[in-house]
């Protein structure tokens, strides 16, 4: 059974990792994997996205709209952007903590925090939602954000993958040197408590 | 073998290593910058790989390399290829004797880039062949077959993957580097040196060679037919893969023409498509390339459809949804009803300077600057430092090619007497290309002042070095040039340093730079902050704050923002300590404090 996985965030929140990780996990089971990333210009700030899609041999490397099972949203904005790509079944984990475009603090545009969020819940009644940034600090680093969704998204249950797969993928694909700090925050998104909205 | 997940540009650049390269140089552009940088990390003894100043100098050094018989690589992203026409469209003639392969990566969108050109369109310019990876996994078999088509014809070969092959990641199975294969050394010969008559004879013999080549790629794998029916689809790139989900799904029956060498197209896979069919709707991103071909093979007797026709867009990326709904129109399926998802309003989320980067202290001490000239023009260039176009920085008026600010200042300095011009130029841009251009404005006399936006780094294609770092490209030690003894030999008679950390200095240099008359540079010195670790203090605003909301309208940091009672807040996690808000501020509200992690 193929599987479409959709990560979404803002450029610098690191989703490219935990595509990485992923696709890693993928591999060790001996699935075929294509992803897809945003890398370039938008990576100071803009929207990425990375798609991923197990046993796929055959498939687009962009998840085609209502083909996503899994979205995993570091960004409320950026979750409701994705939401053409999802399936109404769709799994979903998504990280509360806004990052306001400079251009909305200038007054140009619009962020309805709120609404986004309304959304969100009340398309996915299941969406586990988080406070990935203070999870994240909590574990030492910011950046550490993309492996507490792993593993807020592993606590949930909607990966396809078990929290060994992808704490022993992550040892492929983190610096050594950081990859304690990641497993703390594997272990604190797994365990982190769902915020309501 | 072994499977790997790799990234487009990863299985180029070991496929290049199965197929036993030994020199490869490139120029960093997104989207083909991890082909040199895995092969500068993978780091296999007996290859040179290096980040060389541009991209012309980089076709050379590969050109080099092949015509002493090694096996070479050259990689650029589309718009490297204007810069390095010049050597290319001569060595069609020339010729290589080792195997070249130039990797050029197009850019479908553009997602990062100036222009959407077809380097497929290029390769047919140049009379030279062009492989069109569809994933991954044929990126990596596609190289190694290149190698060897450029040494049976000793050509230098294309290898065109877009921005979806590139940033795709698919399993490889990768086979053992072979041997590399060893240089039988420089042999001279005449035909090396290009000379009319040469050229004329050359000539001819690249024209015969279009034949043969066509010929020989009838029996490549990358060139197919599958399915059935007498309704055609030729799909050339990443458009396989949407095609082949898309015709999956509708259950219909087509002939999948898949062209992997869309110049020269095929011969005789190409006339037994057309033969089998009786029309075709071609799927390619870009120009109509295979289009184009087509119709003239096809020479009315069947219906191409595409661009030409109006059947497929002509620009942008495509996409799963855009060639299925061409695909039920063109087969005449009923089309489905859509409903529109209606969406909250979201905000656009255009890239912007990251928190702390020295660019935005560098235009707006320039904007504080120019505050009492009579007017103003800024002429900006490629690189993170083009996003000090946004408000509220709004400090790049122009924006070509690389290396263009300086000279177009030059331009209109001379046709707006009125008007103060000043070029920004990162580092990297000033090796690559700024240099003629401030040779020219001491040359000629021309008033302009060049600020070299000097962040120790080529940032916008993900930090690679170049020739001010002191590093290669595998991070081994190199001599590092210094662009302030560079600019003085060039001429320039007013230089000036400065940490542009320091506001009321860089402020004081580029005013003093821009009242001296002639060619003058201050060069903003101070490195990238995606680069260098995070200080331990940081800036907050403390309670003297009275929302007058002046450091976010002024200099648009992504880490302030107004709270709901309009108080500015900093974001301490992105905080850098640069300080420029503390310049800002009216009443000083904003101080230094210790970074808070818990
Ligand atoms: C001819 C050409 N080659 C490569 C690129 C890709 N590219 C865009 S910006 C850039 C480098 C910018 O480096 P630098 O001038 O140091 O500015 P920074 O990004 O560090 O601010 C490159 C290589 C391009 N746009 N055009
Ligand atoms: S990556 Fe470096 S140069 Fe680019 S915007 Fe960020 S700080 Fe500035």
């Amino acid at each position: 059974m193929s599987n479409s996985i959709v990560i979404a965030g803002v450029g610098g929140q690191g989703t490219l990792l935990a595509s990485k990780i992923l696709a890693a996990a993928a591999g060790a089971r001996g699935l075929f994997v294509r992803t897809s990333e945003t890398i370039g210009m938008a990576q100071r700030g803009g929207c990425v996205s990375s798609h991923l899609r197990i046993d796929a041999k055959e498939l687009s490397p962009i998840i085609p709209e209502h083909h996503a099972d899994i979205l995993l949203a570091f960004e409320p904005a950026e979750a409701v952007r994705m939401l053409p790509k999802m399936k109404a079944s769709a799994g979903c984990v998504v990280n509360t903590d806004s990052v306001i475009p400079t251009n909305v603090a200038l007054g140009k545009g619009v962020y309805l925090k709120k609404d986004y969020l309304d959304l969100l819940r009340n398309r996915f009644p299941a969406a586990v939602f988080i406070e990935g940034a203070r999870t994240a600090l909590a574990a030492g680093d910011i950046r550490t954000l993309n492996v507490v969704i792993l593993g807020a998204a592993s606590g949930a249950g909607i990966l396809p993958f078990s929290a060994e797969e992808i704490l022993s993928a992550m040892k492929t694909c983190v610096k050594p040197k950081l990859l304690a700090m990641n497993e703390k925050a594997f272990e604190l998104g797994l365990a982190a408590p769902g915020v309501r909205w | 073998m072994t499977v790997k997940v790799c990234m487009g540009n990863e299985a180029i650049a070991l496929g290049a290593l199965a197929a036993g390269v030994s020199v490869a140089a490139g120029y960093p552009g997104t989207p083909s910058t991890e082909i040199i940088e895995t092969l500068a990390h993978v780091h296999r003894p007996g290859v040179s790989v290096q980040w060389s100043v541009n991209e012309k100098a980089a076709l050379e050094v590969a050109a080099g390399a092949a015509y002493a018989g090694a096996r070479s690589l050259c990689t650029m992203k589309q718009v490297g290829l204007n810069v390095a026409s010049d050597p290319l469209m001569s060595l069609s003639y020339i010729g290589v004797k080792g195997g070249m392969v130039i990797a050029v990566a197009d850019d479908p969108g553009p997602w990062s880039s100036q222009t959407e050109q077809d380097t497929r369109g290029f390769a047919k310019h140049a009379n030279l062949p062009v492989f069109d990876p569809s994933s991954p996994e044929e990126a990596y078999l596609m190289v190694q077959t290149a190698y060897e088509f450029s040494e049976k014809y000793s050509l230098p070969v294309f290898m065109r993957p877009t921005t979806r092959v590139c940033h795709a990641s698919a399993d490889v199975d990768l086979a053992e580097p072979a041997e590399i294969k060893a240089a039988d050394g420089f042999e001279r010969r005449p035909e090396w040196c290009i000379f009319p008559a040469l050229s004329y004879r050359r000539h001819g013999e690249l024209e015969v060679k279009q034949y043969e080549m066509a010929r020989d790629f009838d029996s490549m794998p990358y060139n197919r037919i599958e399915g059935k029916g007498r309704k055609g689809v030729a799909v050339s790139g990443v458009s396989y893969l949407y095609a082949k989900e898309a015709v999956s799904e509708l259950g219909a029956d087509v002939l999948l023409y898949k062209v992997g060498t869309p110049y020269p197209l095929p011969e005789k896979t190409t006339k037994d498509f057309l033969a089998s069919v009786d029309s075709v709707l071609v799927i390619e991103e870009l120009d109509p390339v295979v289009e184009e071909q087509l119709l003239i093979e096809a020479s009315g007797k069947v219906p191409v459809l595409g661009k030409r026709s109006g059947d497929m867009p002509k620009n942008g990326e495509y996409s799963f949804e855009i060639v299925k709904d061409a695909l039920i129109k063109y087969l005449g399926l009923p089309q489905p009803e859509k409903e529109a998802d209606a969406l909250p309003q979201l905000p656009v989320r255009p890239p912007v300077l990251c928190a702390g980067c020295p660019h935005r202290a560098s235009f707006y001490a320039a904007k504080v600057a120019a505050k009492g000239f009579k007017k103003a023009v800024y002429c900006g260039d490629i690189g993170c430092y083009t996003l000090g176009n946004a408000a509220p920085l709004n400090m790049v008026d122009t924006c070509l090619c690389m290396g263009a600010g300086i000279t177009l200042a030059q331009g209109i300095a001379l046709a707006d007497r009125d008007a103060k011009c000043l070029a920004f130029i990162g580092d990297s841009t000033f090796f690559h290309t700024g240099i003629p251009g401030v040779i020219n404005a001491v040359y000629q006399g021309t008033d302009i002042t060049v600020i070299v936006l000097d962040n120790h780094t080529t940032a916008m294609t993900g930090h690679q070095p170049h020739p001010g770092t002191g590093k290669h490209a595998d991070g081994s030690e190199a001599p590092a040039l210094d662009i302030e003894t560079l600019l003085k030999a060039c001429g320039v008679k007013h230089v000036s340093t400065v940490d542009p950390f320091d506001f009321p200095e860089t402020v004081k240099a580029i005013r003093e730079a821009a009242e001296f008359p002639g060619a003058s540079a201050v060069i903003a010195k101070a490195p990238c902050i995606a680069q260098i670790k995070k200080p331990a203090a940081v800036r907050f605003v403390n309670d003297g704050c009275i929302k007058c909301g002046r450091c976010v309208a002024e200099i648009g940091c992504p880490a302030i923002t107004p709270d709901s009672t309009g108080r500015a807040v900093i974001d301490a996690p992105l905080c850098t300590d640069c300080g420029l808000c503390s310049y800002v501020c009216p009443v000083s509200a904003i101080e230094r404090g210790e970074r808070n992690v818990k």
